[in-house]
């Protein structure tokens, strides 16, 4: 931490008005002031209108009787801290009393490869022991929340899913749902399938994503690469039906945007085929190597108990055991139909949320294997004229068609007062849109439930009691998306 | 323009229940520890409704009912809403504190909605409930001002530190950019 308040306020020099009255004056300093420096840097101007703008304070480690204390409190779950070499660590074996003289505390990041993006962690050091570590983020906020009050439903899309830009269909799907049950829109079959296969091709390739990103934190730089170049067969598919790699603003309210192309089978089939080979050879090459395993196991444990009151869902929720996965719990789409096995870990370590990604990828195969088998033909969107434009070919000939579409397109469907929340099961875990309707076409409050936002909150009893090269592991099995998290 | 309203399983099915208390199914109690329950609750997803005095002690009840984890705390400012719906005994205010919980046994959402008074806007926090309440609370806080009292870091998370307002508030101005046609200047 760069600026701790000093209490000690320098002596108002005698006899010096002049200077006196200066500091005296109110500062009237702006943030761009600050950002360009032009801020008095002899004075502890900085450090008081950083205290007084905000009556809360800075955004700082709170004095370590207080955290301690409360810290703990969080900590009820009573998670077991493991050294990795399977010694039980017990957590009053940390000595929390240490002088603060003796701490250091460092700042891992904001712009930092194994942050995932601009996460700051504040950790403090005894020795190489973390002692406490605090997430501090915002660096990507963006008000996609307040965007959205300005956006209309049929717009909506193209903002949410750039929150989670590694899972765009779900933030699309999470936003779509809540739409259309405001709305009491039926969905096609169609339209719902192919919903499902984008879901479970997506989470394929974030999770690709990952366990590529996760081999570059612990030292398996090969992986790196391997990661990134399965995600992009995922992708070309994905560009190949949406028109776009990423933000594809494809699942609206009503359905989706397109059908899918001709050929979309052989496609989805081809990775089908090349997709399990590959986790096999990465099954040979990071599963049994020694130092990965090092790396991972025993390493950040966290108790089912823990989990659950954090909020923490998905991967890292199961990773304690917990069969939890809204998919087959509380489920949504046609998930019903398709059979899939939820995996369960044991330990709640790094180890066992690398295999639960892993096989997770092994399960989505399964599951986008049925969907290419089972995808009934039909719409791609719901007739319902309130949602749906007319077909350009309607509107060439229809005067009525060319008013549908304007005023469509203008002015938006309007959508009934009252409120929705509609989960689904994300690659980070339960991802959903609350949605306030006033009745016009647009919301009048969206919130995004972000997966990464709760899952966030487990870094700090997670990393507590760890070496600052377990932290590294630790932020990267959480695995938080920053866009997710700062919206 | 057809009737949208078609889904056996809508929220917004009015008037099965003509009847106030009998609720959409049976598994739907009429309240929770005293505090009503919306009639648009599913048997999934109950809605219910307090005041800002009864929302510690209602929370307290739910997580002895079984709702284990804290999905999330949010604010929603009903400064310029035409009206809400809100069930007897429960009047309405301009922000909502609004907790989703979930019941990892009973495979059910409880979403409990609180009204908090716009003069001075504070509800308890639910830190020593459930800790996994922390970070969402203080984005509400950030979002729409309204204070948790007793939680252990009350600062800013998503705005800078100095920022003045709270950007989700209705009255917050976002600004504008005039749209200028072609052939507009004088």
């Amino acid at each position: 931490m760069s600026h701790r308040p000093s209490s000690s306020e320098p002596a108002p020099q005698a006899g010096d008005p002049v200077g006196q009255a200066e500091r005296r004056r109110p500062a009237k300093v702006t943030l761009l002031d600050r950002i360009l420096g032009r801020v008095p840097a002899e004075s502890d101007e900085l450090e008081q209108f950083l205290e007084t703008k905000t009556a809360e304070g800075i955004q700082e480690m709170a004095p370590r009787e207080r955290s301690n204390r409360r810290e703990l409190t969080v900590e009820r779950g009573g998670s077991v801290l493991r050294l990795p070499e399977g010694i039980q660590l017990d957590s009053s074996d940390i000595d929390l009393e240490a002088p603060e003289d003796e701490t250091m505390i460092l700042n891992l990041g904001p712009s930092h490869p194994s942050t995932h993006g601009v996460l700051r962690v504040m950790v403090e050091l005894d020795g190489e022991t973390v002692l406490r570590a605090k997430p501090v983020i915002g660096y990507l906020h963006t008000g996609m929340e307040k965007t959205a009050e300005e956006l209309m439903y049929h717009q909506g899309g193209t903002n949410v899913t750039r929150m989670d830009y590694l899972s765009p269909f779900f933030n699309e799907l999470g936003f779509a749902l809540s739409v259309e049950k405001l709305l009491g829109v039926e969905v096609p079959p169609r339209a719902t399938w192919i919903r499902m296969l984008m879901c479970e091709l997506n989470r394929i390739s974030s999770h690709l994503l990952w366990l590529a990103t996760n081999g570059s934190d612990i030292g398996a730089i090969n992986m790196l690469i391997y990661g990134w170049r399965d995600r992009e067969m995922v992708l070309a598919f994905f560009e190949k039906v949406t028109g776009l790699r990423m933000n594809h603003n494809y699942i609206r309210p009503g359905g989706v945007a397109a059908d899918l192309p001709d050929g979309w089978r052989d496609d989805v089939l081809a990775l089908c085929e090349a997709i399990p080979r590959r986790m096999d050879e990465y099954d040979r090459l990071l599963t049994g190597q020694p130092i990965l395993q090092k790396r991972l196991q025993g390493v950040g444990p966290l108790e089912a108990a823990t989990a659950i009151q954090l909020g923490v869902t998905g991967p890292l929720l199961r990773s304690t055991g917990v069969a939890w996965d809204l998919r087959r719990d509380m489920p949504y789409l046609a998930y019903e139909d398709v059979d899939f096995d939820v995996i369960v870990g044991t330990e709640g370590d790094c180890w066992d949320r690398y295999a639960i990604r892993f096989n997770e990828i092994r399960e989505s195969v399964k599951i986008v294997r049925q969907i290419a088998d089972m995808m009934p033909p039909g719409d791609f969107r719901t007739q319902d004229k309130k949602v749906t434009p007319p077909p350009r070919g309607r509107i060439d000939e229809s005067m009525e068609a060319l008013i549908h579409h304007f005023k469509l397109y203008t002015e938006g469907f309007r959508v009934p007062p009252g409120e929705a929340y509609v989960p689904v099961e994300s690659p980070r875990g339960e991802s959903g849109c609350y949605i306030v309707s006033d009745g016009t076409s647009r919301p009048y409050r969206m919130h995004m439930r972000a997966a990464s936002f709760a899952n966030l909150q487990a870094l700090a009893p997670l990393s507590r009691g760890a070496l600052v090269a377990d932290a590294i592991a630790i932020v990267s099995t959480v695995d938080p998306i920053l866009g997710d998290v700062d919206r | 323009m057809s009737e949208p309203r078609n889904t056996p399983d809508s929220t917004e099915t009015e008037g099965t229940a003509g009847t106030e208390g009998t609720g959409v199914g049976s598994e739907i109690p009429v309240s929770l520890h005293g505090c009503p329950v919306d009639r648009r609750s599913t048997d999934r997803s109950w809605v219910v409704h307090c005041n800002r005095a009864d929302y510690l002690e209602l929370c307290t009840a739910l997580k002895a009912d079984g709702c284990a984890m804290p999905i999330g705390v949010t604010g929603v400012d009903y400064l310029t809403h035409p009206g809400r719906d809100l069930p007897e005994g429960i009047s309405a205010e301009r922000f909502e504190v609004v907790v989703e919980l979930l019941s990892l046994r009973a495979h059910r959402r409880v979403r409990v909605r609180c009204q908090v008074p716009a003069g001075d806007p504070h509800v308890p926090t639910l830190f020593d409930l459930w800790p996994g309440t922390e970070n969402h609370e203080r984005e509400t806080y950030d979002m729409f001002g309204i204070r948790f009292d007793d939680h252990p870091d009350p600062s800013r998370i998503l705005m800078p530190e100095d920022w003045e307002g709270h950007p989700l508030r209705k009255d917050y101005d976002t600004g504008h950019v005039p749209v200028r046609f072609k052939e507009a200047a004088p």
